[in-house]
C-alpha cells in the first residue's frame, strides 16, 4: 500500500499539476480505480509528497505540541490525580482494616459476654443448690426438733400414765386387801369363830404376794 | 467519508486522514501553529484529566463508575511497575501512568469518526519512545554507574560467546526506541487506513454490505488494538525500567 502511494505521489510530483490526480497502474488494467493523493498537499507548495507521517516539515509542530501536552498531563496527574487516588485507595485500605479489627473486637467482646453469662449461670446454679441444701438442713433441723419434742411429750405422757396406773394399781391393791380382810373377818365371824387379826393378815399377805406379782 | 464516486470510478484517500493541517485557515505549518494535531493532543489530555481528576472528585470509599475506572487504570499501571520493575520502579510511576493514559486516550479518540490520530505519527510516537529510551538510559547510568554496562556483558554465558552476545545486546538496546515507536504508529496507521479502504468500497452497491460488515469488524478490532498497543508500550517501558534499575541478568 505504502509503495503504491509513494509511487503515485512521485508520479504526481512529476506531472506537477494544480489538482494532482494520479491514475494508478491498476487503472490501466481496466480496474477503473483512481487513487487521489495530495489534493491538499498541492495547496501547500512546500509540503513533501508521500505519507503524511514522513512529512518532516510538520515534525517541529507535532513535537512542540506533544511536549506541551505531555508536560501539562504529567503535572496534572502527578500533582492532582495521583495523590488523590492514592489517598482514596489508602483510605479504603484503612477502612477495611479498621472494620476488620472492629469486627474482631466485637467478636472478642461477644466471647467475653458469653463467658460472663456462663459464669453467672454457674454461680446462680451453685447458689441455688446451696440455698436448697440449707433449706433442707433447716427443715430437717426443725423436723428433728419437732420429733424430739413430740417424743419427749410422749415420754412424759407415758410416764404420767404409768404413775397413775401404778397409783391406781396401788390403791386397788390396798382396797382389795381391805375388802379381803373384811370379807375374811366377816366369814370367820359368821362361822362362829373368833377373828385372829394377825393370822388373817399373814394369810392375806402370803396370798396377795402371789396375786400381786 | 473520504471516498466519493466520480465518473463511475472510485477514489481512495486512505492517507488523507493523517495530513497535518492548520486549524485556522490554510498556510505554512510552523512549529507554533495550532494544527489538528494540537486539537487532538489537547482533547487527549483533557480526556485523561477528565477521567483521573474529575472522575475521582467524589473521593468515595465506595467508588462510583468513573472513579472505579480511574482506580482500575491506576491499579493496572501501578501493579505493572511493581511486578516488573520492583518497588524502586514506583518512583517513576507518575510518568509511566502519564504515558499509558496519553497513548490509550490518543488511540481511542483516534477511532472517533473524522478524528485525527496523533499516535499514528512517527514524530509523536518517536518522541514518546525516545523519552523512554533516554530516560531509562540516564536512570541506568545514574543508579548503577558503569555497572549498567553489565546489561550487555552477560556473565551467565560462557566467556567465548559473551562478545557476540554483547554485540547483539547493544544492537537490540538501540533498536528499542525504533521498535517502540514504529510498532505503535504502524498499528494505528494500518488499522485506520484499512478501515478507510473498506469504507471506500462501501460506495459500490454490490459489495457495500460486505464492506460495511468489514468496517464494523475492523472497528471492533481496532478498539482492542488501541488498548493493547497502549498496554504493550507501557509494559515495555516497565521492562526497560527494570533493566535500568537492575542491569545484572
Amino acid at each position: 500500500m505504502f509503495s503504491l502511494l509513494q509511487e503515485a505521489a512521485t508520479t504526481a510530483a512529476g506531472h506537477n499539476e494544480g489538482a494532482v490526480v494520479v491514475v494508478d497502474e491498476a487503472a490501466t488494467h481496466g480496474a477503473d480505480v483512481v487513487i487521489v493523493h495530495g489534493v491538499d498537499a498541492a495547496e501547500h507548495a512546500g509540503e513533501a509528497a508521500g505519507l503524511p507521517q514522513l512529512d518532516i516539515a510538520t515534525f517541529g509542530n507535532q513535537i512542540f505540541w506533544l511536549v506541551v501536552t505531555l508536560v501539562v498531563l504529567y503535572l496534572v496527574l502527578s500533582r492532582v490525580a495521583l495523590p488523590r487516588i492514592a489517598a482514596v485507595l489508602s483510605d479504603r485500605q484503612g477502612a477495611v482494616t479498621g472494620d476488620l479489627m472492629a469486627a474482631e473486637e466485637f467478636k472478642q467482646k461477644a466471647r467475653e459476654a458469653e463467658a460472663a453469662y456462663d459464669k453467672a449461670l454457674a454461680e446462680a446454679r451453685t447458689e441455688a443448690q446451696a440455698i436448697v441444701a440449707q433449706n433442707r438442713a433447716e427443715i430437717q433441723g426443725q423436723l428433728d426438733a419437732a420429733i424430739a419434742k413430740a417424743d419427749a411429750e410422749i415420754a412424759a405422757r407415758t410416764a404420767e400414765s404409768e404413775t397413775r396406773i401404778r397409783e391406781i394399781r396401788a390403791s386397788s391393791d390396798v382396797s382389795a386387801r381391805d375388802v379381803a380382810q373384811d370379807v375374811a373377818a366377816e366369814l370367820i365371824r359368821t362361822f362362829g369363830g373368833t377373828v385372829d387379826q394377825g393370822a388373817v393378815n399373814a394369810a392375806l399377805d402370803s396370798r396377795m404376794k402371789g396375786a400381786m406379782q | 467519508m473520504a471516498t466519493e464516486a466520480t465518473g463511475g470510478g472510485l477514489e481512495f484517500h486512505p492517507m488523507d486522514q493523517f495530513v497535518v493541517k492548520p486549524l485556522f485557515g490554510a498556510g505554512e505549518v510552523h512549529w507554533y501553529t495550532p494544527t489538528n494535531v494540537t486539537l487532538w493532543l489537547a482533547l487527549t489530555a483533557l480526556a485523561a484529566i477528565a477521567l483521573l481528576v474529575l472522575g475521582t472528585r467524589g473521593r468515595a470509599i465506595v467508588p462510583n463508575r468513573s472513579q472505579s475506572v480511574a482506580e482500575m487504570a491506576y491499579g493496572l499501571v501501578h501493579k505493572m511497575i511493581e511486578d516488573i520493575a520492583g518497588k524502586d520502579g514506583l518512583r517513576y510511576f507518575p510518568y509511566v501512568l502519564t504515558l499509558f493514559m496519553f497513548i490509550v486516550f490518543a488511540n481511542l479518540l483516534g477511532l472517533v469518526p473524522m478524528a485525527f490520530t496523533v499516535t499514528s505519527h512517527i514524530a509523536v510516537t518517536g518522541v514518546l519512545a525516545m523519552a523512554v529510551f533516554l530516560g531509562v538510559t540516564i536512570i541506568g547510568f545514574v543508579k548503577n554507574g558503569a555497572h549498567f554496562l553489565d546489561l550487555f556483558w552477560i556473565r551467565s554465558a560462557p566467556l567465548a560467546v559473551r562478545p557476540i552476545l554483547a554485540v547483539i545486546e547493544v544492537i537490540s538496546y538501540f533498536v528499542r526506541p525504533l521498535s517502540l515507536s514504529i510498532r505503535l504508529a504502524g498499528n494505528m496507521i494500518a488499522g485506520h487506513a484499512v478501515i478507510k479502504v473498506f469504507a471506500g468500497f462501501a460506495a459500490i452497491a454490490a459489495v457495500a454490505p460486505i464492506a460495511i460488515i468489514a468496517v464494523v469488524g475492523m472497528y471492533a478490532f481496532e478498539v482492542l488494538v488501541a488498548f493493547v498497543q497502549a498496554y504493550v508500550f507501557t509494559i515495555l517501558t516497565c521492562v526497560y525500567l527494570k533493566d535500568a534499575l537492575h542491569p545484572s541478568h
